[in-house]
């Protein structure tokens, strides 16, 4: 499995691990691993320390999440993000839509 | 459960040829038999059996010519041919393979283990008949795929012209088939002589990024050719693909707004890769992604801030798509902005970067690369290209050649609206007028803006004199603007007839302090900077030039004579 997602004790936070390239091949088991969980978490995490490539059908799934989580008023970071990944993040100026850390 | 097949044996020795016809049709399969080679080959033509026992020596014709000419035959069918051999040299099973044996079997002959080569066979022969059948429905789809995507294209290319991609200063490199690979390029020569430029990157591939194209064509030639704004333009191309794209799809572009008359350029650039301004002298600074990609947040939110960056001729502008970028080669690199960064300092002043890159990407993979797209402005003076038709509104009636109106734009009007594309439609009424709309318009902009920066607004345009000086008059002019509370540009047209056909007059005053005639006059013929050209524009422009008492405004002709 390239992506993985578990709860917090208390249901409120979801963390996305993401492994190896984040493209479309992952496009279903991102979704999956948003809409599959029994609970209706207040803030989301996506952690990208093992993602070694993120292109642009990835940021459109990020999106996809942010649209789930209520868009606007929506809380996801995207965490342990590594140069490659950021710089692609900074080019399509995400920092406006999700915390970048 | 095994099947039954058509068998050909093909066997000299009539002793052998029952014994082994006999084991198998005892199998359940229908048996064909010849006595050589030569007969073996006729009756697969007439009979084309499934699977083929082969004697290897035989009289007329050995086994080994006789398989060959089978499997030539059988082309791409896979017909398994079975060698019956006691043949123990190797020698003599390498001569089997080669002319295209799949399989030996000698003597004794054992039912079961003859059985069991028949039925492997007969798989292996079905599997290679799906994977045919597979193959060639893929092939026949994929040609269908790509007979629809050149008749797309066909249309798209109509709807959305080329626009002035073919100026002599554009150099283009794009695949024909880019508009599925998401990538757009699109060129307008505006009526007010300027030209807007859109390199767009659709997110995905094949019909779900194209699709947004279309749309977003449209709106770009349209409101360029009536007249309207980079931001304009810009605003409502992010609204419409709001609207109409799913979330998760969005546009990647780089609008490139460029005056050489005023001798600007204004660049919003969301989420494509840097592009680059190339001075004449090689030194080259990057415009950078400042804001989200186009499709991405609601109207209210969409942040239209262009950079403004001094430009003359002889600058180069340069966009790319990330596909040059992010192409990788044999062991998997990325080309990357640091090999993009040097060729660009080793090329010449005075060549195109495009050939460079090209030769660079080339040099990087070995072989031409063509998912990825590149475009180059080359800044020429006096370079004057016909704007796109303008769409006139209507079908032709007789023309309004008496009247006047005046508009008075208060402030929160001037912070809001763009009233250019709006007077140039009701001028273009006046048939007259239709054959010099561009030139109008230029000089009913130039009024404009003058009223506005330099009345309303109070900006100095000595400040333009330099180049970081050029920026922060643009910034400057941003946010006075958004504060603005009070003040007005009066607008008047007046039309009317004349003893040898008619005129118009546009008279623009403004809300400010007005300015000392002699000085600005005086200003205006030293003006050699980055200042001043608009009034020398106006003046060259129009038929009639005048000022209002006090330096408050501006009146300017045209005229025309009665057509004959």
């Amino acid at each position: 499995m390239t992506i993985t997602s578990q709860l917090s004790a208390d249901d409120q936070e979801l963390t996305i691990h993401i492994r190896g390239r984040f493209d479309f091949s992952t496009h279903q088991a991102f979704r999956d691993a948003y809409q599959s969980v029994g609970a209706t978490p207040q803030r989301y995490v996506v952690d990208l320390k093992e993602a070694t490539y993120l292109d642009s059908s990835a940021l459109g799934m990020l999106l996809l999440l942010r649209d789930h989580a209520g868009g606007d008023k929506s809380d996801i970071r995207l965490v342990h993000c590594n140069s490659e990944v950021r710089k692609v993040l900074a080019i399509s100026n995400f920092e406006q839509l999700f915390k970048i850390e | 459960m095994p099947r039954r097949l058509t068998i050909l044996i093909a066997e000299d020795n009539p002793a052998d040829r029952m014994l082994l016809s006999t084991i198998v049709s005892r199998q359940g399969h229908r048996v064909l038999t010849a006595g050589n080679g030569h007969e073996a080959i006729s009756i697969f033509e007439h009979e084309h059996p499934q699977l083929v026992l082969m004697d290897a020596l035989m009289p007329v014709m050995d086994g080994f010519e006789a398989a060959e000419r089978i499997k030539q035959l059988a082309g791409d069918e896979l017909v398994p041919i079975i060698f019956l051999t006691s043949l123990a040299e190797n020698e003599a099973l390498v001569r089997c393979l080669e002319a295209g044996g799949d399989d030996f079997i000698s003597k004794p002959y054992n039912p079961i283990i003859l059985e069991a080569k028949i039925q492997a066979m007969g798989r292996l022969r079905r599997l290679q008949a799906t994977v045919r059948q597979q193959r060639d429905l893929i092939a026949r789809q994929n040609q269908q795929l790509l007979n629809e995507q050149q008749v797309a294209k066909a249309i798209f290319d109509k709807v959305a012209h080329a626009g002035c991609l073919d100026a002599p200063n554009i150099r283009y490199v794009q695949s024909p088939l880019a508009l599925f690979n998401g990538d757009l390029l699109l060129a307008a020569q505006t009526p007010t002589d300027r030209m807007f430029v859109l390199l767009g990157d659709f997110t995905g591939h094949g019909l779900p990024a194209a699709i947004g194209a279309m749309p977003l064509a449209e709106t770009f030639y349209g409101m360029a050719a009536k007249g309207y704004s980079s931001g304009d333009v810009l605003r409502e191309m992010n609204a419409k693909l709001k609207r109409i794209l799913p979330v998760g799809v969005f546009c990647c572009a780089t609008l490139l707004d460029i005056s050489l008359q005023k001798g600007t350029l204004h660049v919003w650039n969301g989420g494509l890769p840097d592009g680059y301004v190339i001075r004449a002298d090689g030194r080259h600074a990057p415009l950078v992604s400042r804001h989200l990609p186009l499709g991405v947040v609601e109207p209210g939110n969409f942040d239209d801030r262009f950079d403004v960056v001094p430009v003359q001729p002889g600058d180069r502008l340069l966009l790319l798509s990330d596909g040059v970028l992010e192409s990788r080669n044999a062991q998997d690199e990325m080309f990357g902005e640091q090999r993009l960064l040097q060729v660009l300092d080793d090329a010449r002043p005075s060549e195109s970067s495009i050939d460079r890159i090209q030769q660079a990407l080339l040099a990087f993979h070995g072989q031409v690369q063509d998912d990825l797209s590149l475009v180059e402005v080359t800044l020429v003076d006096g370079l004057t290209l016909t704007p796109a038709p303008l769409a006139f509104v209507g079908t032709p009636q007789p023309s309004p050649l008496d009247w006047s109106a005046r508009f008075e734009l208060r402030a929160e009007t001037l912070r809001n609206f763009n009233p250019l594309p709006s007077l140039l439609q009701l001028l273009l009424q006046v048939h007259e007028l239709r054959h010099q709309a561009g030139t109008v318009y230029t000089v009913l902009a130039e009024l404009y803006s003058n009223a506005l920066e330099h009345g309303v607004l109070r900006l100095d345009s000595r400040l333009k004199a330099s180049a970081k000086g050029f920026s922060d008059y643009y910034s400057e002019r941003q946010n006075r603007l958004r504060a603005l509370s009070d003040g007005h540009v009066c607008i008047g047209i007046d039309v009317s007839h004349t003893d040898t056909g008619g005129r118009l007059s546009i008279t623009v005053d403004d809300s400010g302090p007005g300015f000392d005639v002699e000085r600005v006059l005086q200003a205006e013929y030293r003006a050699e900077g980055l200042s001043g050209r608009g009034i020398r524009l106006i003046r060259e422009l129009a038929d009639g030039f005048s000022w209002r008492p006090g330096g408050r405004g501006i009146s300017v002709e045209f005229r025309w004579d009665r057509e004959a």
